[in-house]
């Protein structure tokens, strides 16, 4: 029992960076465009340098995962933890390298994908059954089990499109929770969902992994569930292994390397969501003074930091937006600099723009900031997960007992008792 | 426990069980296709009464202008006739066409999220336009008896050329799938494309009329369409009447598989990269 259920070696996955911008498709207009440019300047390097810059999302990536193992993969935005992940499901092919699967794998990777809004729930569990690679008996033989675990037996013969969001999410969840692949490939999908229902879904992935031996690779940003579920973890970093091995020194490692980040964060490389006009361009952050070490904050201090942008054109009414997330996703506070700081006009040439947070006292735990940058006529800049930073436990959120608090933040509140009497 | 079959994904080869793999995804091609007929017609009036309509109007509409203004000549059967048994193939292969080259752009958020052999998308859009294809054999069976034209013993070929119209779809709508996941232009391209080919295939005329007019020159020049080996064998299939140019039917015949063969190919070839271009 004790064979390789996965065996890695070697792997890498090379994109070109112009399959990566906005547009991912090329026109026809551009390839004629080249050819004539070709044929007309006889030679062939405009062509290569048409072809743009290569990005290696994975490289030398090499490890085993037992038959039965749960592995947590771990590692920062852009670490290419979904490119592993979408190699393993054969979404897309490797560049250099070779996967060896043994069993049928299934992946998880967004729950409801392939449901048909036109078509009622029980259409849609076959479907779905289908395209998870069930056959059609093994989904009828659960269909009672998935109808019952979704709690949606009234609304079996209705449109899925008249379905709540919460109903179509859990019915999606049941169907892929009663796969029985000897491989699951799980991206982040309890990051959705009501808080009893995510706990019936570990359950059920949990005791589906003691009875029955299934091995499970999962991507998580959550460090509580890769350390609750995960029997070892791989870090990677900048599509590289940087570790593979337990799960708690997996977790230690990912958040050391967090906090030595250093003082300067380069934020050119980030990635962005198409769209964006680029007349200026976030360049990097820096924590303020009231940090420790990096990016880790003392609970009670204000969180601080600077931005530095680039602009390239003049631009009108420019303000810095940062929503402040917690670990779960939930966007838990939200500024516009030109709240405080009205901007008329920018001149080209780089600013260094300083953010406070003043009295928020966050909970201790890890927080990410998402960063825009506007102007008059548009979005300029916009990275969704620009940077983690840590709020770390002191003596006084201990006298607090801030452990026990399911809420993100501990205002500065004012309390006063009078009698009534 | 069942041994559990070992799979090996390895950098710059592709599949070597493609083809067993095609096999083994027939239950999704199956639901596939289902889905996308029993979607088709959701939320219309009329429902499945659209595969017959758009058809019987073109034939009107063709029966009206060419035989009646016209006067076109018909292989001696009655002109819509003629014309019905141009049209179905035609807008069968038109509607293949069209739809498989959108199935992927469609279904994005499947294929970059899950593996199947992607062949099975463009696949099941055709089979959706045979459906409707099956479904308007309706008018030509009542147009052909009305106007009492009684098929022959040729009739049992039919299911040849329902197979070789299958051929000559699969193949332009496998090269189009592929070619507009890359390039968008062909969604403007293949609009056109079935227009133009309306009149450049013998839907409204017949190939005999041509022959008489333009020679066997003429003849073989308009073979270079694959519709035409199908429509004509149609022809030749249900009516009594109409004799088979064989010169003709081979060229175009040939140049189906040889388009089938070019379509499974580039598709193949550029079917890895779907997911990071698409």
């Amino acid at each position: 029992m004790d064979e390789a259920a996965i065996s890695i070696s070697n792997l890498g996955k090379r994109y070109r960076l112009r399959q990566q911008s906005t547009q991912r498709y090329t026109a026809l207009r551009d390839v004629i465009q080249q050819g004539v440019r070709q044929i007309i300047t006889r030679s062939s390097r405009s062509g290569n340098k048409a072809a743009g810059e290569e990005f290696w999302a994975l490289q030398d990536v090499s490890f085993e995962v037992r038959r039965g193992e749960v592995i947590g993969v771990i590692g920062r935005n852009g670490a290419g933890k979904s490119t592993l992940l979408k190699l393993l499901c054969r979404i897309t092919a490797p560049t250099t390298g070779r996967i060896a699967l043994r069993g049928r794998v299934a992946s998880l990777l967004e729950a409801g994908t392939g449901f048909h809004s036109e078509l009622t729930g029980r259409e849609n569990i076959f479907l779905n059954g289908a395209i998870l690679g069930m056959t059609k008996s093994e989904t009828s033989s659960r269909f009672d089990e998935i109808v019952a675990f979704a709690e949606v037996d009234r609304f079996l013969d209705t449109p899925v499109k008249h379905y709540s969001s919460g109903m179509h999410m859990r019915l999606a969840f049941a169907v892929a929770a009663h796969l029985r692949p000897d491989i699951l490939v799980v991206d982040e999908v309890l990051a959705v969902g009501d808080a009893a229902f995510q706990q019936k879904c570990l359950r059920k992935m949990d005791s589906a992994v003691a009875a029955e031996g299934v091995t499970v690779i999962f991507v998580s940003h959550n460090m509580d569930s890769v350390l609750r579920l995960a029997t070892r973890s791989v870090v990677l970093e900048a599509g590289r292994v940087r570790f593979v091995g337990g799960t708690k020194e997996g977790v230690d490692l990912y958040g050391s390397h967090l906090a030595a980040q250093g003082a300067e964060l380069d934020l050119s490389a980030s990635p962005r969501p198409g769209h964006l006009r680029g007349q200026a361009l976030l360049l990097r952050a820096l924590p303020a003074a009231t940090s420790t070490q990096g990016w880790t904050f003392p609970f009670g201090e204000n969180i601080a930091f600077q931005v530095d942008v680039n602009v390239l054109a003049p631009l009108r009414d420019v303000s810095l937006g940062v929503g402040l997330f917690a670990a779960t996703g939930t966007e838990i506070a939200s500024m516009q600099s030109a709240h405080s700081l009205a901007l008329p006009t920018l001149p080209p040439g780089r600013h260094r723009m300083s953010v406070e947070y003043r009295g928020l006292r966050l909970v201790p735990g890890v927080y990410t900031l998402g960063i825009g940058l506007q102007s008059e006529r548009g979005l300029e800049d916009y990275l969704p997960q620009a940077l983690q930073f840590t709020v770390a436990s002191n003596t006084a959120s201990a006298a607090m007992h801030t452990d026990t608090f399911r809420g993100f933040t501990v205002p500065e509140t004012h309390c006063t008792l009078s009698s009534l009497d | 426990m069942t041994s559990s079959p070992e799979l090996i994904i390895e950098a710059g080869k592709s599949e070597a069980h493609y083809w067993r793999d095609l096999w083994r995804y027939r239950e999704l091609f199956g639901f596939l296709a289902w889905r996308d007929i029993l979607v088709r017609y959701k939320q219309t009036a009329i429902g499945v009464a659209w595969a017959v309509i758009r058809p019987l109007l073109t034939i009107i509409i063709g029966a009206g202008i060419f035989g009646g203004l016209a006067k076109l000549p018909s292989d001696g059967v009655p002109y819509p006739v003629m014309v019905c048994a141009g049209t179905l193939p035609w807008y069968f292969f038109s509607s293949a066409l069209s739809e498989s080259a959108n199935s992927l752009v469609g279904n994005a958020n499947l294929i970059s999220k899950i593996y199947f052999p992607r062949m099975i998308l463009p696949a099941s859009s055709v089979v959706v336009a045979f459906v409707d294809f099956a479904i308007s054999l309706v008018i030509l069976a009542g147009l052909m008896a009305w106007y009492h034209v009684w098929p022959t013993w040729r009739l049992v070929t039919l299911p040849l050329f329902i197979l070789l119209a299958f051929i000559s779809a699969m193949g332009p709508g496998l090269l189009f799938t592929a070619l507009n996941v890359k390039y968008r232009d062909f969604r403007y391209i293949i609009p056109f494309v079935v227009q133009f080919g309306q009149f450049v295939s013998p839907v409204f005329y017949s190939t005999t009329a041509i022959q008489e007019k333009y020679g066997d020159m003429g003849r073989i020049l308009i073979a270079m369409n694959p519709i035409v080996g199908v429509i004509d064998g149609f022809r030749w299939a249900l009516f009594g009447t109409t004799p088979l140019h064989w010169e003709s039917f081979i060229i175009s015949t040939v140049l189906s598989l040889l388009l089938f063969a070019l379509g499974v190919w580039y598709f193949r070839k550029t079917e890895r990269s779907f997911a990071d271009v698409i």
